[in-house]
């Protein structure tokens, strides 16, 4: 992700990650599938509807989840409606700036966005109060604290975790809370392309070095949801099956290991 | 709403009577903005989508690319070009397009030729009616070489997905709007290198080779066109 000057890299760092790549081995010690350590914690933000803080490596994200009444789509009165944004806060990174959103900001958002709402991991019929009138609206707020690579999958994570502990705060209306109903759990694995290699979960120094950056989301059903080739590079259909097989056999593996399900 | 539209009639074919590798038909045109350094206008089924590409020094200078050159491609829609009035100016959706659009364009420019340069592609996309991006992005790379920007290639652009549970190459508007799955690609023909590619939707692994594999068989006939376009404004009377 070259975000400009700040985001410059030595020429001999850069020969030492492809050099490192070309015997399998990171600069990290990771292999080339391997995500780092991943630290979530539910419930981070009591006063919202849902939350989780999620590390993934030294990045970190908090969701934050609001649940409040509103009008729904006049073309869906049935359905509840989902926002989710993206804030990339100037104190995560030298380069990140305040006001409006970025383009690199409005992309993860609808990345991350896509990757929730085709998973249909919120059945949003399940949150109509009054047929036309009056739904429930899940507003997803992700706040980016600190950047260090793959900001991408690290919301993913974190929407899910604050998904799943979500209460619908039904009692404001004289009924009783009830938990968000969850039907999916997606996971996002973002891939870069260094060299000839294609390695999960890229930290900040290995996107620095990458041609390109692909995106694949699945859910327990093993299908595509969501896919993004981000940055400037190029693929072969080749690399993006590769990916694909990737995505399916390391994000089912943290599904498992992250939310204990298969 | 899903479900209640059927996208596949029981003969097999589309609503629009397309059978399932068929692709709309495209209309391609340069040289139709006159004070524009290169420009191209772009008919596929019934979107019209016109480009133009200004060429010059990047500003602001602290913005220029001493080694190379910054590709900004701004991709907009007219007021008029959907059902209901969309506000003009710049939204979530056109800003990531704008941004997955540059960064196809800057594959097939060489950069390297132009420092400090910055190439603005302006579109504006009068009439939508689905696969809106990669027709912009078709026809943009045709602007693009009609300005006379050194270039790698031609990117190809074409969209397949997956409705009434078949996959179809080039969605409808129907299609895009009630099918499963909408899978836009770019290609630079010459390598088979993909420069654009998105998915939202529901498809399996398998399903998305059978799809990639009609987008990569429909790239022919579209670059064909590209190229027709080209040769049309510049090959000489007489000549070779």
């Amino acid at each position: 992700m070259p975000m400009d000057s700040n985001a410059v890299i030595s020429e001999i760092k850069k020969g030492v990650i492809l050099e490192s790549l070309k015997n399998g081995k990171r600069l990290d010690g990771r292999a080339i599938n391997d995500f780092r350590e991943v630290k979530i914690t539910e419930n981070y933000i009591p006063k919202a509807s849902g939350s989780a803080m999620v590390e993934l490596g030294k990045t970190k994200v908090v969701a934050g989840i609001k649940i409040e009444e509103g009008t729904p789509f006049p073309d869906s009165p049935d359905n509840g409606v989902m926002a989710l944004n993206v804030e990339l806060l100037p104190m995560a990174f030298p380069t990140f700036e305040s006001g409006p959103p970025s383009e690199q900001a409005i992309e993860f958002s609808r990345v991350v966005d896509r990757g929730i709402r085709e998973s249909k991991v919120i059945d949003t019929s399940k949150l109509v109060i009054e047929s036309g009138v009056k739904v429930w609206m899940i507003f997803v707020d992700i706040d980016i604290l600190n950047y260090d690579g793959n900001i991408i999958d690290a919301c993913t994570m974190a929407v899910v975790a604050a998904l799943r502990s979500a209460v619908v705060p039904a009692s404001k209306l004289g009924k009783e809370d009830f938990k968000l109903p969850v039907n999916s759990t997606p996971v996002s694995v973002t891939m870069a392309k260094i060299g000839d290699e294609l390695v999960c979960d890229p930290d900040l120094q290995e996107e620095q070095v990458s041609n390109g950056r692909i995106t694949i989301t699945m859910s327990e059903d093993n299908h595509i949801h969501a896919m993004q080739k981000g940055d400037v590079g190029e693929f072969s259909l080749e690399e993006i099956r590769k990916a694909i097989k990737t995505s399916c056999d390391t994000g089912s593996g943290l599904r498992k290991e992250l939310f204990k399900v298969n | 709403m899903e479900g209640n539209v059927k996208l596949i009639t029981d003969d097999g074919l589309r609503l629009d009577g397309r059978s399932s590798n068929e692709m709309r038909p495209i209309k391609l045109q340069t040289g139709v903005i006159e004070k524009a350094d290169g420009s191209a206008y772009i008919e596929w089924g019934a979107n019209k989508v016109v480009v133009a590409v200004y060429v010059r020094e990047a500003y602001p200078k602290h913005a220029q690319n001493m080694d190379r050159a910054i590709v900004k491609a701004r991709y907009s829609m007219a007021g008029f070009s959907v059902e209901e009035r969309k506000r003009p100016g710049p939204d979530r959706r056109t800003m990531e397009i704008s941004k997955v659009i540059s960064e196809a364009l800057s594959s097939a420019i060489i950069l390297e030729k132009l420092p400090r340069a910055e190439v603005d592609v302006f579109i504006e996309v009068l009439q939508a009616d689905a696969g809106t991006r990669i027709a912009s992005l078709t026809a943009s790379s045709v602007a693009i070489a009609d300005a006379g920007v050194p270039m790698r290639d031609l990117v190809v652009g074409c969209t397949a997905g997956k409705a009434g549970g078949k996959i179809v190459l080039d969605l409808s508007k129907d299609e895009d709007n009630y099918g499963e799955a909408d899978i836009p690609m770019a290609i630079l023909p010459r390598t088979g290198k993909v420069v654009l590619l998105q998915i939202d939707g529901d498809v399996s692994p398998e399903e998305f080779d059978e799809a990639t594999s009609m987008i990569v068989n429909a790239m022919k006939d579209i670059s064909k066109i590209q190229r027709d376009a080209l040769m049309k404004t510049y090959s000489i009377e007489g000549g070779e």
